[in-house]
């Protein structure tokens, strides 16, 4: 499937993931991500693939680790209130080093908040997927194509670092239709061999055991250095980032996702005013692009966010008061428009030149 | 001297290590069972056990097949998945009363209605264990824990669940049976349930839950023999022993079989039985 097609975001992830060689899928309705279950429940027969609606979000994650731990590439998805219930999970699949895919397909909060498109997971997502002392990668596409690109890369990443991965959507990306070329059949030949797999002895091998738990804490001290060497592999060769008129740019703005699709638009009709905009787009939301946001000479930062302000505060480090980093934001489901950004950058550019 | 002949060793599916089982306990009777069951099938190498947060935590060291610890609770939906990607494989989820029939019960309850080919040993032994004794889903009304110090008093903290009773409604069940390990005529029956467990996933029969009713003379504060007394005393007549559900026995090859007979008078269910 090379030519172009008109795609459903949601749809454009279930598509892909199917295209990395995914077979195992567990779900549980919610919206805004059910298009992505809905077209799993009917493309997995077709390939032989298993789709399984499960009794819960929770149970869905816990059949994540099942299929992961047998060394089948596995995912599931969901969206906001969803996403809690599978942290638990999220957290024994990094215990376990498993490596799986999560989606989230975002709406407001907190609660059961709103079903409208947001950014509001974002402190979630790169802080607290679980209890305990981890990281994940967390990608947050902007467009179609990229759902279906980065869902099919969170694979190969997943099982490069035996970790889980979050794709960062929103209700937005996912409900929205684009055109997108769909990448080729993954093959899984050359994958990482995974000798820990519980997929059966075969009176060849001693048993392969998958846990999270180690009672003895020097133990559990070690894996869990052992673990953040492999995050710093990540954060070494992971980072993703766009970045677009920022080489001229007295103001940089910095915005992912849905919100960076705004933030161009708005960019567009002020560098059309003469002032001297450019954009940051972090793709990665951890590993954070830290580097290329401090190496911008911005006399200002402004954060467009769908949210109160939660990525503001890696902008801030990656800053480290060098420039002010102001924020503008929209939450609980409200998408900011092009024209109100504009106006934020003006403003900004006028204190600037006082 | 002549050659003696071994008459009783270790089964091989079981590791030569040394359990954290108290005296006395149960568990290590069921899981020498479980163990001697996967030997007879000769699928050690084809077999995944799932273990449970709980005082069986960590009997992933104590078999020799693949092992997956799950959370707490999480068990079947680990084994389903499990099956699901080697539906010809031996899949075990081992389970107390707490991980099964409290944080859990969401999980068992649709793995068995969705008729998982999966074996599940489910010992109640009306207590906590692990986290040192507290009330457990079965533990008996007026029974003394260290969170129902007064005995669990039904008015406030409910009655206990009696698992293979509440399992044995739902279609996708094939094997349902309570037993105990207290005395050698009772481990054999044990085992032949639990070999029964494992027969239902060879045949792709449907969902096998075999309860164990055991003991815990840590918690319970008495001796094993002690213990064994008085679950044959309290337990038991609570907790009857017995065959709770089975497809075969009603005529059925299979819980599809048994599920179609049942919902004969709906449409939608003899209409596709015909077409099939």
């Amino acid at each position: 499937m090379s030519e172009k097609v008109l795609m459903k975001g949601n749809e454009a992830l279930a598509e892909a993931a199917m295209l990395a060689g995914c077979r195992f899928f567990f779900g549980y309705p919610i919206t805004p991500q059910t298009e992505l279950a809905a077209y799993m429940s009917k493309h997995m027969p077709k390939r032989e693939g298993v789709y399984l609606q499960a009794e819960s979000e929770v149970a869905a994650i816990n059949m994540v680790y099942g299929a992961a731990a047998c060394g089948k590439r596995t995912m599931t998805s969901s969206s906001s209130p969803g996403i809690s219930l599978k942290t638990e999970g999220i957290s024994y699949l990094a215990g376990a080093d498993l490596p799986a895919v999560i989606i989230n397909v975002q709406r407001g909060g907190p609660g059961l908040g709103s079903i409208q498109p947001s950014q509001s997971d974002y402190w979630q997502a790169t802080r607290a997927m679980g209890h305990g002392d981890f990281f994940l990668p967390v990608y947050a596409p902007s467009t179609v194509q990229e759902m279906a690109d980065l869902a099919y890369a969170a694979f190969d990443v997943a099982d490069t670092y035996r970790t889980p991965v979050v794709i960062l959507a929103d209700g937005m990306l996912g409900q929205m239709m684009e055109p997108v070329v769909m990448p080729a059949e993954r093959a899984l030949d050359d994958l990482p061999a995974k000798s820990w797999a519980t997929d059966g002895t075969h009176g060849k091998r001693p048993h392969n055991v998958v846990n999270s738990l180690f009672l003895d804490a020097d133990a559990l001290n070690a894996k869990n250095r052992e673990r953040f060497e492999r995050y710093a592999q990540i954060e070494r060769n992971e980072v993703r980032v766009e970045e677009y008129l920022v080489d001229d740019a007295d103001i940089v703005v910095v915005a992912f996702g849905a919100a960076a699709r705004i933030a161009r638009s708005a960019i567009n009709d002020a560098r059309a005013k003469g002032i001297k905009v450019g954009l940051i787009r972090p793709i990665t939301l951890w590993p954070y692009p830290k580097e290329a946001i401090a190496a911008c000479n911005a006399q200002a930062f402004l954060v467009v966010e769908m949210n109160m302000g939660q990525m503001v505060e890696d902008v801030q480090l990656a800053v480290n008061g060098a420039a002010p980093v102001e924020f503008f934001g929209r939450a609980g489901g409200v998408i900011p428009r092009p024209d109100e950004v504009l106006a934020q950058i003006e403003a900004l550019n006028e204190r600037l030149g006082d | 001297m002549a050659e003696m002949e071994c008459v009783f060793e270790r089964p091989k599916s079981l590791l030569p290590v040394v359990t954290n089982y108290c005296p006395g306990c149960t568990h290590g009777i069921v899981e020498r069972l479980v163990a001697e069951c996967i030997d007879e099938f000769d699928r050690e190498g084809e077999t995944v056990g799932v273990v449970p947060v709980g005082c069986s935590v960590m009997a992933y060291d104590f078999f020799g097949c693949d092992m997956i610890e799950a959370a707490h609770g999480r068990a079947p939906a680990v084994a389903t998945a499990v099956k699901r990607v080697f539906p010809d494989y031996l899949v075990f989820a081992y389970q107390g009363d707490g991980d099964l029939a409290s944080i859990g019960m969401a999980e068992t309850i649709h793995a068995a209605t969705r008729g998982e080919n999966i074996t599940v040993i489910f010992i109640n032994n009306a207590i906590y264990g692990m986290t040192g004794g507290q009330m457990a889903p079965t533990s008996l009304p007026h029974q003394v824990t260290q969170t129902s110090p007064y005995g669990r008093n039904p008015a406030y903290a409910g009655y206990p669940i009696r698992v293979c009773e509440l399992l044995s409604s739902l279609d996708g069940v094939a094997y349902l049976e309570r037993v105990t390990v207290d005395s050698p005529k009772n481990v054999r029956k044990a085992k032949k349930a639990i070999k029964r467990g494992f027969q239902n996933q060879v045949d792709k029969v449907g969902y096998s839950l075999i309860e164990v009713v055991s003991t815990c003379p840590t918690n319970w504060g008495m001796t094993p023999e002690e213990s064994f007394a008085w679950m044959r005393e309290n337990m038991l007549p609570y907790y009857p022993l017995g065959v709770y559900k089975d497809v075969q026995a009603d005529g059925f090859a299979n819980v599809a079989e048994a599920a179609a007979a049942r919902a004969a008078a709906c449409p939608m269910v003899s209409g596709y039985a015909e077409e099939a």
